[in-house]
């Protein structure tokens, strides 16, 4: 599955649009984290327990996306967007959507 | 005990961690800092642009969607600095430095993974910023920002 986040794939031709796919997941961190993370807020710098959380998710969210592209017989997504919004407390929504197509 | 004792055990306490988180802070965000410089001046032979469609003249073997992510979080110091600020209003340099850190960060990761994948350019570079709400304190305590960088990364063959 090629994945780019411009309009076309570069060096291919578009044959076929298959609309909208999109893939998400919400996450919530655990105590161990957080606790980690709150000590580290005191002296600033990365969190790095929340960057792979956060990879991780955005990782899932864009396999589930492909999966559904999969599904509507795509070989390729278009124009792939991110976003990220926080539902409820100590946790995140990430979610990637694009347009499935099938290129040459 | 002494009638004073307590008092100043509650008022020592933020002070004594106030003058510790700002100079371990500080230590860390220079130390940042100068990895940034020096990583930047070695990813600088890969172009990163923001433009929607390659050059013409670029010969493209393959492409794919780079990612490059970072969390990161202002010491309790700058955060106390930043809540006077709030006060009387301007520029809030802590978040400032924080935000710039953490782009150039984001950017850097984006870049070293095109690379290392064999890469030669970025396009369509964007750039997203989402703010952490903490758990505790009712979501009220920012415990950090996310920066992501995403662009779509182009193997070239030279003409």
């Amino acid at each position: 599955m090629k994945l780019s986040n411009t309009e076309t794939i570069p060096g291919h031709t578009i044959r076929e649009f298959y609309g909208v796919v999109s893939g998400s997941t919400v996450r919530a961190k655990h105590v161990g984290r957080d606790l980690m993370a709150g000590l580290k807020n005191l002296v600033g710098g990365e969190l790095k327990g929340y960057t792979e959380l956060l990879q991780e998710a955005r990782q899932e969210a864009v396999d589930r996306m492909v999966e559904q592209a999969q599904s509507v017989g795509a070989n390729a997504v278009v124009n792939v967007r991110f976003s990220t919004s926080s539902v409820t407390q100590g946790a995140a929504e990430l979610f990637a959507y694009g347009t499935a197509v099938r290129v040459d | 005990m002494e009638p004073w004792v307590e008092p100043a055990i509650r008022l020592g306490f933020p002070l004594f961690l106030l003058v510790v988180t700002y100079f371990i802070g500080s230590a860390v965000e220079r130390r940042h800092q100068r990895d940034l410089q020096r990583r930047e001046q070695r990813s600088r032979n890969l172009p990163a642009l923001t433009f929607q469609t390659p050059p013409e003249d670029w010969q493209i073997e393959e492409s794919a969607l780079v990612t490059g992510s970072v969390v990161i979080s202002i010491d309790y110091f700058k955060r106390f600095l930043a809540g006077l600020r709030g006060l009387v209003g301007g520029r809030v340099a802590s978040y400032e430095s924080l935000l710039d850190r953490a782009r150039r960060e984001a950017l850097l990761r984006m870049k070293e993974r095109a690379f290392d994948s064999g890469f030669g350019a970025v396009v369509n570079v964007r750039l997203e910023t989402s703010r952490l709400a903490s758990s505790s304190r009712r979501g009220q305590g920012t415990s950090g920002v996310e920066v992501l960088a995403f662009g779509t990364a182009l193997k070239l063959s030279r003409a």
